[in-house]
């Protein structure tokens, strides 16, 4: 891993659980590299939108994502520096199993001078079997810092 | 989503959407407005993703709730109701979200039997400068065609 990248794992990767809606919903650092992060947030009854049928309300599953692939835009950015969300589709592919504990995976696949491209997979144990998948673009200032082309 | 008590209560002028357990942790209420159904989400510290800006993920829940109960207070009086579920959705971030009261309501482009097309928008203070807005499919399953699968 980069020295970055080593500094993002060690560091700030315990605080994403600490930001305070991340905090409220229950989410979690797990794991990240050079461009990719892996995240978690564990069932919690405040996280569903139907109670009566367990049903998982959605917003917390894109709040997941977009954490997860907003740092890993920042990991491949290669710095700490301010960026907004430009868009973010989610394709919800199957509900999440009851009282599952959903496990994010987020990459930034290209880095421009000012736009983050990135991509992301929810699943609830198996990978090969997602919940939700994602695309998106973060937006940043011009920067000499990361290269790559406008 | 096939609550009949959430479809009287969404009859209402105004009211508390505490029933649903994720509305309940975004503190959510909802009012009709001109006969437009808005919903309304206080300013919280919980809400905070970066610091002095709600996360994009709680205005995207916001936005995806104000999809499904605009969806679930179209469905025709008496009817069984459909389970009302997000398939895609795809949000555009605007404006950061400040620390104030965010307001979301949404429109439905087409209403079908199976599946429903809707455009919501999210704002703080002003309606003509959009927060975030997004574009959501929402699949509807009706208990009669919920037989096991083969």
């Amino acid at each position: 891993m980069t020295g970055f990248a080593e500094q993002v794992a060690h560091f700030m990767g315990p605080f994403v659980g600490r930001v305070p809606h991340n905090k409220r919903l229950g989410l979690r650092f797990i794991a990240s590299g050079d461009k990719w992060v892996e995240l978690q947030l564990p069932y919690a009854p405040h996280l569903l939108v139907d109670p009566d049928h367990g049903i998982w309300a959605s917003g917390p599953i894109i709040t997941l994502m977009d954490t997860c692939v907003g740092m890993a835009s920042m990991l491949a950015r290669g710095a700490f520096e301010p960026h907004a969300t430009l868009d973010l589709r989610t394709d919800y592919v199957r509900s999440p199993k009851p009282q599952a504990t959903v496990t994010a995976r987020g990459e930034c696949y290209r880095m421009t001078r000012q736009i983050a491209f990135v991509r992301g997979l929810a699943h609830d144990g198996d990978p090969a079997d997602p919940i939700a998948h994602v695309a998106g673009t973060f937006m940043f200032s011009p920067s000499k810092l990361a290269g790559g082309r406008p | 989503m096939t609550n009949p008590a959430l479809a009287t209560l969404l009859q209402q002028p105004h009211g508390r959407l505490d029933m649903l357990p994720y509305a309940a942790l975004l503190d959510l209420s909802f009012e009709k407005v001109d006969g437009e159904l808005q919903l309304v989400m206080p300013f919280d510290e919980t809400l905070i993703g970066s610091p002095g800006r709600l996360h994009g993920g709680a205005i995207s829940g916001l936005l995806e709730l104000a999809g499904l109960l605009t969806v679930i207070a179209a469905q025709p009086a008496g009817e069984t109701l459909p389970r009302v579920r997000p398939v895609t959705v795809t949000v555009d971030f605007m404006r950061e979200g400040a620390c104030v009261e965010t307001r979301a309501a949404a429109s439905i482009t087409k209403l079908g039997r199976r599946v429903v097309n809707v455009h919501a928008q999210a704002w703080q203070g002003s309606r003509d400068k959009p927060t975030a807005a997004a574009h959501i499919n929402f699949v509807l399953d009706w208990p009669e065609q919920a037989a096991p699968r083969p």
